[in-house]
């Protein structure tokens, strides 16, 4: 047994840290946070010429041949920077989806492209409904001779206005799972209306997307009809650990903060880290991250090796992360008092991402239920 | 990351399996009782059951060949204890011979401590307790006030420890005592090994709120100990004492978190009963689930720590919280059965309605002291923060 990461996976944490630290400060993450895109041109061709936009694609589709392991390594150095962007959607959601469920020829035309930094791709799922499971997909793809035609409203879509393509998830048949398909379709298409809307965390972007008479060509399905809720499953899993990831990132961030803080801010003639009300809420913070990463981990191996518990193990570690960000991060901005409260130190854009990840691909409360029902409870 | 086991490994878990499986006695009870309770028959049923894992070649896994041991890594150690969880196997008696004075004395003892001591803590002929804890000295350790006056070759011990397990059957005790009462308290204190069966040296037993009684108070009234009892020299009783400690927070770690997966898994069957309304009920699922998960998070963690020593590094925080998380979500999983139990929480041991004979009632009771032996959960948190997080000492 040895459940820890690799030598290669260690250096690229390394690598990773350094690149971030230097390249996505705190005042670029602000500056992000003000823009429409989330992030410069500059920056994603350094991130491909870095090899990280194409990390997990196999070579043939000018990817690096990365684990899912690797690139989780990446997602928890992100996190520590509040990293902005549509990295994660391109990757984790368009890009997966369209790794797990295309064709040759729809991974041909869009995996070389998204590794180099060409083309960005996300994923169009959730609705106005909010429901996370099959019967709340709503938006109806009805065939039309050789072409599908789509028609309904998608909420949440991270990135959407920056992207090049949507895969969206459709209703093409009866039957909660078994009428869902996936379609891969060029932003610009005709009849898709892609509104930014105001965030909380101000450094993920969520849109609404409305497709009113949306016509495809029947080879515009990924993976076959009817099969999309698998092919979204596997994907949303797969994402779920990556955001996973991030928040253990995140966390780690804020205790160090913390840590660091309480041991120079002085009140009563010492410093807030003599304090037992500080000092317990700080072992409490290192548990719950400790505990999140290990979860996390375990997840990351269990998706990376296709085992068949991947998805309770996806949902143990949401479930865990995102109790556990979210505890920490308020915590965070208690030890630190009035400052922490303020709009200039960093703690707030902690305290949102764990919000915003909390919440993405269902809460601690969805995620325990799930559990239930995996193991048969 | 990888999870599986070495052809070697899966050889001796199978070699551990398969002597556990022609050995454990099927009427074995799922309650073992250590203490002045149990029945006298008790005890020396598992002496003998020692004597045959020693014979067998499973105690002493991670020691040195030369002191009896086999020179495994952890990874023995660890599958070892989840092989014996697994089989509901009659506990280890000189548990804390074996995990804390053994490797202890190892690391600080004398060629003739080593050559008279460790051999029998091994083999079950001589079994030891934990000398620590006094009525004014818990939390606060260094604050201890056994005194030992060195007299020619000779200390002489006198007053009060308490809440020591075991020292009813013990042949040899790890004594705290301070040698000089001028010195700066961490640094008057010395490590004594000290024979039971010596003259001077009361044991009683202590009722706790269970009704059991697991632990003892000892007192010593004049008790003489030759200087060769010395663990690692006069005056650094604090530092052996905290290397004690640090073995103490390892060996937890072994069987711990398949014990707790165990008693999840019987606690999952306690929600099926009558039909399982309480496994239906959305808040109890959401309990249940969140003790699966941290459970499973509790696993991991111990790996990641273990892997950390196979690997030869030093352990890092993930190993530190262990005490801290075991204890809390132990105290939750048998809070939550008596949530699923309802009225019938009241009924114990006596009452033909009490389910399950009164056993999770008793387990519940004694849960409370998870977040109190070994080191209370505050001063846990206190050690995380300072030895971990780097935090000023008050």
């Amino acid at each position: 047994m040895d459940f820890g990461f690799s030598p290669e996976q260690e250096m690229l944490r390394e690598t990773a840290r350094k690149f971030l630290a230097e390249e996505s400060r705190s005042a670029f993450v602000r500056e992000m946070m003000d823009s429409t895109a989330g992030i410069t041109p500059e920056l994603w061709q350094k991130m491909a010429e870095l090899g990280w936009l194409g990390l997990i694609y196999p070579e043939e589709y000018g990817g690096a041949g990365g684990s899912f392991v690797d690139l989780t390594v990446i997602l928890e150095e992100m996190g520590r920077v509040v990293f902005p962007g549509p990295y994660f959607s391109t990757l984790l959601l368009g890009g997966l989806a369209i790794l797990e469920g295309g064709d040759g020829t729809q991974k041909k035309a869009w995996l070389p492209r998204i590794a180099t930094g060409e083309a960005r791709v996300t994923l169009a799922w959730t609705e106005p409904n909010g429901r996370w499971d099959a019967e709340g997909m709503t938006l109806t793809a009805k065939r039309d001779r050789d072409a599908f035609v789509l028609t309904g409203t998608k909420l949440f879509v991270p990135d959407a206005h920056t992207a090049d393509a949507l895969v969206v998830a459709a209703r093409t048949g009866n039957g909660p799972e078994a009428g869902v398909s996936l379609f891969l379709l060029p932003r610009e298409s005709p009849g898709v209306t892609v509104m930014l809307l105001p965030t909380m965390d101000h450094t993920r972007k969520l849109c609404e997307v409305t497709f009113s008479v949306t016509r495809v060509p029947a080879d515009a399905l990924l993976g076959e009809a009817g099969r999309g809720w698998r092919i979204l499953q596997r994907v949303i899993d797969r994402a779920t650990v990556g955001l996973c990831a991030e928040m253990c990132g995140g966390a780690q961030k804020v205790l160090e903060i913390c840590t660091e803080y309480a041991k120079v801010r002085q009140a009563f003639g010492k410093p807030i880290g003599t304090y037992q009300a500080v000092k317990h809420k700080c072992a409490d913070m290192l548990l719950l991250t400790e505990n999140a990463k290990s979860i996390t981990y375990y997840a990351a191996w269990a998706v990376s090796e296709d085992v068949p518990e991947d998805s309770l193990a996806a949902s143990m570690a949401k479930a865990y992360a995102s109790d556990a960000y979210r505890k920490v991060a308020q915590d965070g901005i208690q030890i630190h008092g009035g400052i922490g409260f303020t709009w200039d130190h960093d703690l707030h854009l902690y305290f949102k991402r764990a919000k915003s990840s909390e919440v993405t691909f269902g809460d601690a409360n969805y995620h325990r239920e799930r559990v239930a029902q995996l193991i048969h409870l | 990351m990888d999870f599986s086991l070495t052809a070697e490994q899966v050889q001796f878990r199978d070699e551990v399996r398969g002597w556990l499986r022609a050995n454990v006695p099927p009427d074995w009870g799922s309650r073992p009782l250590f203490g002045p309770d149990s029945p006298v028959e008790l005890h020396s049923f598992l002496r003998d059951w020692q004597r045959r894992l020693f014979g067998a070649g499973f105690l002493g896994l991670t020691w040195p060949k030369e002191y009896g041991g086999r020179d495994l890594s952890y990874m023995e150690e660890l599958i070892f204890n989840e092989e014996m969880a697994e089989a509901k196997a009659p506990p280890i008696l000189n548990l804390l011979g074996i995990y804390l004075a053994g490797p202890t004395i190892i690391a600080y003892g004398t060629d003739a401590q080593k050559q008279r001591l460790l051999s029998k803590i091994l083999s079950g002929e001589e079994i030891w307790c934990q000398g620590y804890s006094e009525p004014n000295a818990g939390s606060d350790l260094a604050s201890l006030q056994t005194r030992a006056v060195l007299d020619g070759d000779h200390s002489v011990v006198n007053r009060q420890k308490v809440w020591t397990s075991l020292a009813h059957v013990a042949d040899w005790i790890m004594l705290l005592a301070r040698t000089d009462p001028k010195a700066p308290r961490h640094q008057g204190i010395t490590y004594f090994l000290v024979d039971m069966h010596s003259s001077g040296i009361t044991v009683r037993p202590l009722r706790q709120l269970t009704g059991d009684a697991e632990f003892n108070e000892i007192f010593f009234d004049n008790v003489r100990v030759p200087a060769a009892s010395i663990l690692g020299g006069v005056g650094n009783g604090w530092q052996v004492g905290l290397t004690t400690l640090m073995y103490e927070r390892m060996a937890l770690g072994f069987g711990l978190q398949i014990r707790l997966r165990m008693a999840l898994d019987h606690l999952i069957a306690l929600a099926r009963r009558n039909g399982g309304a309480a496994a239906r009920n959305p808040i109890i699922r959401q309990k249940l689930a969140q003790l699966w998960i941290e459970t499973e998070a509790f696993k991991y963690t111990g790996y990641r720590a273990i892997t950390k020593l196979l690997r030869g590094e030093l352990p890092g925080a993930e190993g530190s919280t262990g005490k801290i998380f075991w204890s809390e979500t132990h105290q939750r999983l048998q809070a939550l059965a008596m949530e699923i139990e309802g009225p019938y929480a009241q009924l114990t041991t006596g009452s033909r309605w009490a389910i399950e004979g009164g056993l999770w009632q008793h387990l519940f009771l004694r849960s409370l002291g998870n977040t109190i032996e070994g080191g209370t959960t505050e001063i846990q948190r206190n050690i995380v923060g300072e030895r971990v997080l780097g935090l000023p000492k008050d």
